[in-house]
């Protein structure tokens, strides 16, 4: 297959943000995620636990609660006060309205969807109703001395529990007013701690109230005596979480020193039909504080300050033990971060706030496989591009030859020209951006660097001619027959007549950019693309999609090709298929045609497709090289996928040129480095 | 458990086969499909799964099938008789019976056997059997008589034992049955006259078998509703000779003795088997699954629309007539066990079912078995399955052993016993074996002067007895301090008791020293242990013991070295001779490797006297000194006790004891190096915690080092 040079890079300083919620949604069996920095992110637990979706953050607005309500419908509240809808066909913000009671703590949907609640910093607990296209204010439920730090509507929709500091009042739903106290035990091991904060609350159909506090305890109360059942204290730092399966035979608590326990309805004897709640299992997935957890029907969900989100199927609900009955931990986004300008040798990173741009070092040596090479010239880095505003970056692009660099936020997009005169670097901003570029998902330059692209959250498709100094919009593709479909990945041909595009859902459409018209839709798929590529010279469309299947598509032709049709036919091997992380980006060999390197986090695969395909019989890792082995042998046991998994975990890899790799590294220490210090755990001897 | 699920119809459109029901049901060559022969006219090949039917095929109007069809493995063709006589071989492709391949035969067919492996045989209705690709070769050839006129042949099936084909066949005569089979290795016919129960007179209305090591064991199920078990050798010692064969109870009242017709049994594996029948005179018939183990029924199912008495077991399937369809029932089994038994049995004693009455019960027949011996006899009759191919069936050995122990002297029982101990063993000889020790504890109790202390060490001996099995031996050998059975018994039995552990510990610490020189105990694993160990550590521990306590009564190193200065003494005096040894042995070998739970161990041993406790932790404590020499800390000898093991009992010790042993000047010393020994440990323990600590580090480093390198370029071959 032959030998490259890798360069490894390890400087791409990228920490995710902290989760601080989780909300499930039955229905689709999809997955909200908010993280501190305000961005949500939906997974879809059905396409292999892809991240299909996206909503930038913004710095004002940090999101304390996440709720789904009237079916697919998403709120998230946070400190500014504000309660915000989003719209998932857009990937836009659809509004947000001020509740009035400060900081929001907590939200609720009602059991039937159409009422939301919301707990204040002011001890106000405020009911909306949602009407199609807004929520409404309604009333406000009887004020409290704090604020309200947890809410749990009765499945009934009678009652709503609500935590406070150190006491749990119930309400009655329709009349506002407030029926019971509980008041909680401040003692902490026999020492009396200033205040006891009740994290969750979890109402359950029989009346009975579950809370999880700040002095580790997890108590059941009964809400119609308001009198405490059972205590059980489950850790020395804070519960922060806490979640009930739909049966309400189990639920999950999250506490402060990473720990997930999993309680359960169990009969006291086998014969008896009295139950009670019992601590069944501890898991120990994260460092950090668990701040939010969910229960889905077959697994629990936890996710926290270290900022991996934890899928541990439970396995007495997974009928099938196949792989996915395998604990997910997602630590990474499922989108591209990183550009590169091939040419140039640049790579641009992206931050929640800026922009970095890199320069490759280079060598003259040369060695055998493993081999470090001594470095004639460093790494530089060159340019550090801080956007203005609040808002989170949401996608951002260096154009192939290193002269143009484009980003976009939820409300501004950013076009610079840059110019190097030896080792100067001069940046000039492309003022007077036109109306229709706002925000884009998704920005691309064509291969010679004198087109742009982008996909604007309105579906639509903008092609702008890229000029010295200025630009000129030249065509705008429209949303196929009025649907809102955002475009998400893009992809255009090294020739630059084809540009593919494909939304969160739908198939992938190919337009001709020379005619400037809707060319052909790649048949649509059960499983979303996460990556896409079109291939130099024969203009094949490879698509990757979140069950680990590629496609390869001829454009010209309008079906997919011969090679295509083969590996579907024999199947991918079952260890690809088995793998958990998708295929993020695709790219080709620029002298090899039937060379398609494509990589997810944990591997990078050089696919040769002139080579026989490997079936379940054959080793699909390669880990050694063959040695001393005849070239017979060597060619039997050859087969398309060339797989290293070397570097890991991987955000990027790209071939520069024939010879040359580059592979963006992020491990997870470095990360681990940079969190806050996890709640200090006394072991044996330290 | 045993688990019946849901079954299902696999024909949809009855079968015409009237109240006869299907004429058979066998297996095809592939997985899942099933060949069904109606009594009429028809084959019908079904896939069970899919429930539906892949093929169908007729013989013409006035012919009928005699023999079900069956799949010839080896060839995948399909095989059926019609008219007795006419031998039709087709397959897959064929779409009609009458051009398929026909052989007309010179004697009647009784059944076409086929099964994995071998060719299909052909049983005649006189009892002679042919392969069928010798009768192929000559269809006309003369077939001999091998049953005599008016014997019926009943029932018959085919197996492979050790990949050699044996057909067995049971046939009847007024009433009286006969077994043959036929092993077509050495092409020897055995025939067995089958005994029925005691009652005699009944009938028996199915069979099953399988096929065990030594013998095939032929279950029936009689018209008295009980299930009888025969085991027939598979190499009979005199394979000429005719012979009788007796059956025994295995299982009572599985089915209603009433009922006349519609019972049917198969066995489903080693432990269970399915029965087809109503349990009771009155009630719907029913298809249960026993527990031939544990006596229990695991689970039933009724069948409303009644059953033709025909059971078919396949694979995981049960097929069955249920009303006019033919009925597939999956069953499956997990490893039976006693929890998984007591449990069904309890949970069917819920009311509202009433399947309760007819089962019997496990645990009182156990109870009645340690009883008294007379109605042991009869209900072990029930419990037990018995072969005699002798030529006097009538009282088995081990009854008159029983018998033997209840009067004669202790000489004449132990040559009987050894005399039974030379015989072979049966599947139920720790029960034979059990009842016998409780016999001899029976009589020891009756007679306090009778203590047949030789019978019982050979009956511990055996390897097959647990506490459980014999109660109370444990406690009469702790009467008589019978040292030597206590150690074996403390050797060999998995379950005895904390309580029993104590008081054995008590006895062999309270033993006289004359008394323990008497016995024989067995020392192999203290033998090594005595080696004198000349270092100067040993020396000290030397000095220290004999200071600390009386050095005869415990130190080894001093006895072996005075076993040197008695050079005069043979081996067997030598082993015999120093007192603490044994003692050691005692401690070592049955004591300390004993299973217990220290909550129910510690009450008892703070009954232990105080000068006791001191002397056995003392011993512990040498033995751990023993142990701390090499570097992998175990002892010399076969079986030493680990390290643990003597930590654990030190511990408990002083656990149970220390408010005692404080009190005494003589434990002063060993509680002293005691306390320093820990001191040294704990400061070991923390010294390498702190290594651990700086390794840590090291590591951390050595992980910043490869970790800090942000950038590099390497060289990569893709292979």
């Amino acid at each position: 297959m032959g030998e490259f040079n890798v360069h490894r890079v390890r400087f791409f300083n990228y920490v995710p943000s902290g989760i601080r919620c989780v909300a499930y949604n039955n229905q689709s069996n999809r997955l909200a995620v908010s993280r501190t920095d305000g961005t949500v992110e939906i997974y879809n637990l059905s396409a292999n636990y892809f991240q299909e979706k996206f909503f930038p953050g913004h710095e004002s607005r940090a999101t304390e609660a996440l709720c789904w309500a009237k079916g697919q419908r998403l709120f998230s509240a946070g400190l500014n006060g504000e309660i915000i809808e989003y719209d998932l066909q857009a990937l836009t913000i659809k509004y947000a309205v001020d509740a009035f009671g400060g900081p929001i703590w907590s939200m609720a949907a009602s059991p039937s969807g159409s009422q939301l609640l919301v707990g204040c910093e002011d001890g106000s607990v405020k009911l909306f109703q949602i009407t199609p296209d807004r929520i409404q204010f309604e009333r406000n439920f009887d004020r409290q001395k704090s604020r309200i730090l947890s809410l749990s509507w009765h499945p009934a929709g009678t009652h709503v529990a609500a935590g406070s500091i150190d006491y749990i009042s119930v309400f009655d739903a329709k009349s506002g007013s407030a029926i019971g106290k509980m008041l909680v035990d401040r003692q902490y091991m026999g020492v009396s701690k200033r205040k006891c904060i009740i994290w969750g609350v979890a109402f359950l159909s029989d009346g009975t109230v579950i809370s999880v506090d700040s002095a580790g305890k997890v108590q059941i109360w009964d809400s119609a005596t308001g009198t405490l059942v059972k205590n059980h204290l489950v850790s020395n730092a804070d519960v922060q979480s806490i979640a009930v399966s739909d049966q309400e035979d189990s639920f999950v608590v999250g506490t402060a020193e990473g720990t997930v326990f999993h309680f359960q309805l169990v009969s006291v004897t086998s014969s008896s039909s009295e139950k009670q709640w019992v601590r069944t299992k501890p898991f120990q997935h994260h460092t950090h504080d668990v701040r939010a957890v969910a229960h889905s029907p077959t697994a629990l969900i936890s996710g926290g300050t270290d900022t991996h989100l934890v899928i541990r199927p439970l396995m007495e609900k997974v009928e099938v033990k196949n792989y996915d009955a395998a604990l997910r931990k997602i630590t990474f986004p499922h989108r591209r971060l990183v550009s590169c300008a091939k040419k140039k040798q640049l790579l641009l990173f992206q931050f929640t706030h800026h922009l970095e741009l890199w320069r490759l070092g280079s060598t003259v040596a040369t060695g055998k496989n493993g081999d470090t090479l001594p470095l004639s010239k460093n790494a530089d880095h060159l340019l550090h591009l801080k956007t203005k505003g609040p808002e989170n970056i949401i996608c951002s692009c260096i154009s192939p030859c290193g002269g143009w660099i484009a980003c976009s936020t939820a409300s501004r997009f950013f076009l610079y020209r840059l110019n190097y005169e030896h080792d100067n670097i001069t940046l000039q901003r492309v003022s007077k951006m036109p109306v229709f570029l706002r925000s884009a998902l998704q920005i691309l330059f064509s291969e010679d660097s004198t087109k742009l692209f982008v996909a604007s959250n309105q579906g639509s498709l903008h092609v702008i001619r890229l000029l010295e100094g200025g630009f000129k919009h030249l065509h705008t593709f429209q949303p196929q027959s009025g649907a809102v479909q955002s475009m998400c990945l893009l992809a255009v041909s090294p020739d630059g007549n084809w540009l593919a595009a494909s939304g969160t859902s739908a198939g992938v459409h190919v337009y001709n950019v020379k005619q400037l018209k809707l060319h052909c839709t790649v048949p649509a798929y059960n499983f979303p693309v996460t990556a896409l590529a079109i291939a130099p010279n024969t203009n094949n469309l490879v698509i990757a999609h979140s069950d680990q299947q590629v496609f390869e598509y001829s454009i010209p032709d309008k079906q997919y090709t011969e090679w295509s049709r083969t590996v579907q036919k024999q199947g991918f091997h079952h260890l690809w298929l088995q793998r958990d992380t998708p295929i993020t980006h695709i790219s080709f060999h620029p002298k090899r045609p039937m060379h398609i390197l494509l990589h997810d986090t944990y591997m990078f695969c050089l696919i040769d497709k002139s080579l026989p395909l490997p079936n379940d019989k054959t080793l699909l890792y390669n880990p050694l090289p063959p040695r001393n082995e005849s070239d017979v042998i060597r060619r039997r046991t050859a087969h398309a996928f060339k797989i290293s998994k070397k570097y890991k975990p991987l955000l990027f890899v790209d071939l520069l040129d024939e010879k040359t790799l580059v592979a963006v590294e992020r491990p997870l220490d470095d990360i681990v480095a940079q969190l806050p210090p996890p709640i200090k755990k006394k072991k044996f001897g330290t | 458990m045993a688990d019946l699920e849901e079954g299902f119809t696999l024909t949809a459109v009855p079968l015409g086969s009237g109240p006869d029901g299907p004429l058979g049901v066998e297996q095809s060559d592939k997985t899942d499909q099933f060949l069904v022969t109606d009594s009429g006219r028809t084959v019908i090949l079904y896939k069970v799964s899919d429930q539906k039917p892949l093929g169908s095929w007729s013989v013409k109007q006035g012919q009928i099938i005699t023999c079900p069809a069956v799949c010839n493995f080896q060839t995948g063709e399909y095989i059926v008789v019609h008219d007795n006589k006419v031998l039709r071989i087709w397959n897959n492709e064929d779409v009609n019976l009458d051009k398929a391949f026909k052989a007309t035969l010179s004697a009647e067919v009784y059944r076409i056997h086929s099964i994995q492996g071998t060719e299909p045989l052909v049983l005649f209705k006189e009892g002679a059997v042919r392969g069928l690709e010798a009768l192929l070769a000559e269809p006309q050839q003369k077939i001999e008589t091998v049953i005599s006129d008016e014997e019926v042949i009943k029932w018959t099936k085919f197996f492979m034992v050790f990949r050699h084909p044996v057909l067995i066949f049971i046939t009847e005569k007024h009433g009286n049955y006969f077994a043959y089979v036929q092993k077509f290795k050495s092409r020897v016919l055995s025939k067995y006259t089958l005994l029925l129960g005691q009652e005699g007179k009944c009938v028996i209305q199915s069979f099953s078998s399988s096929v065990g090591r030594k013998f095939i064991s032929l279950m029936s199920l009689s018209s008295d509703g009980c299930v009888y078990e025969t085991l027939i050798p598979i190499h009979p010692s005199e394979p000429e000779k005719y012979q009788r064969l007796v059956q025994s109870q295995l299982l009572k009242s599985v089915v209603s003795g009433s009922a006349q017709n519609g019972v049917a049994l198969t066995i489903l594996d080693q432990d269970h088997l399915a029965v087809l029948g109503a349990p009771l005179p009155a009630s719907k018939e029913c298809l249960s699954v026993w527990n031939t183990k544990f006596q229990t029924l695991q689970t039933s199912k009724e069948l409303p629309q009644g059953t033709s008495g025909q059971l078919w077991y396949y694979g995981e399937n049960l097929f069955m007539l249920h009303g006019k369809f033919l009925t597939v029932i999956p069953y499956k089994c997990e490893v039976s066990s006693l929890a998984g038994a007591l449990g069904k049995l309890k949970h069917s004693q819920d009311p509202g079912t009433h399947a309760t009455p007819h089962f019997v019960n496990w645990e009182t027949s156990q109870e009645c078995g340690l009883g008294s011996q007379k109605s042991e006899q009869s209900k072990r009759i029930l419990r037990r399955r018995k072969v005699e191919v002798s030529v006097q069936p009538e009282v088995p050995a081990s009854t008159q052993l029983l018998a033997t122990i209840q009067k004669d002297s202790e000489k004449h029982i132990e040559v009987e016993l050894r005399k039974f101990l030379a015989t072979k063993r049966t599947p139920d000889f720790h029960t034979i074996i059990g009842d016998v020790v409780i016999g001899l504890l029976g009589r020891c109790k009756a007679e306090p002067s009778f203590y047949p202390h030789n019978c019982l060490m050979q009956l511990v001996q055996t390897h097959v007895l647990s506490y459980s099995l014999c109660p109370g031996l444990m406690e009469v050998a702790l009467e008589k301090t019978d040292v030597q059975i206590l150690q074996l018994c403390l050797q060999q039995f998995p379950d005895i008791p904390e309580s029993v552990t104590c008081a054995c510990l008590k006895v062999f610490l309270s033993i006289g020293d004359d008394t323990l020189q008497d016995t024989d105990i067995n020392m192999e694993s203290v033998s090594d242990y005595m080696d004198p160990v000349q270092d100067g550590e040993m020396e000290e521990q030397t000095a220290f013991l004999q200071n600390g306590f009386n050095p005869e009564e415990d130190n080894c190193d001093n006895c072996a070295q005075k076993l040197k200065e008695k050079p005069q003494a043979t081996a067997d005096e030598s082993t015999s001779c120093p007192i603490t040894p044994k003692r050691a042995a005692l401690f070592r070998n049955a004591i300390l490797h004993s299973a217990y739970s220290e909550m129910f161990l510690l009450p008892h041993l703070k009954d232990i006297p105080a000068q006791h406790s001191t002397l056995f932790l003392q011993y512990l404590y040498f033995l751990y000194l023993k142990c701390s020499e090499n570097a992998t800390m175990t002892l010399p000898g076969t079986h030493p006790p680990t390290l643990n093991q003597i930590m654990d009992w030190i511990c408990l010790l002083l656990d149970a004891n220390f408010t005692v042993v404080v009190m005494i000047p003589e434990a002063k010393r060993l509680l002293l190096s005691l306390y320093k020994f820990v001191k040294s440990q704990i400061s070991i323990c923390s010294e390498l915690n702190k290594i651990e600590v700086s390794f840590r580090e090291l590591q951390k480093l050595n992980q910043e080092k490869n970790n800090r390198e942000l950038y590099s370029i390497e060289v990569l071959e893709l292979f």
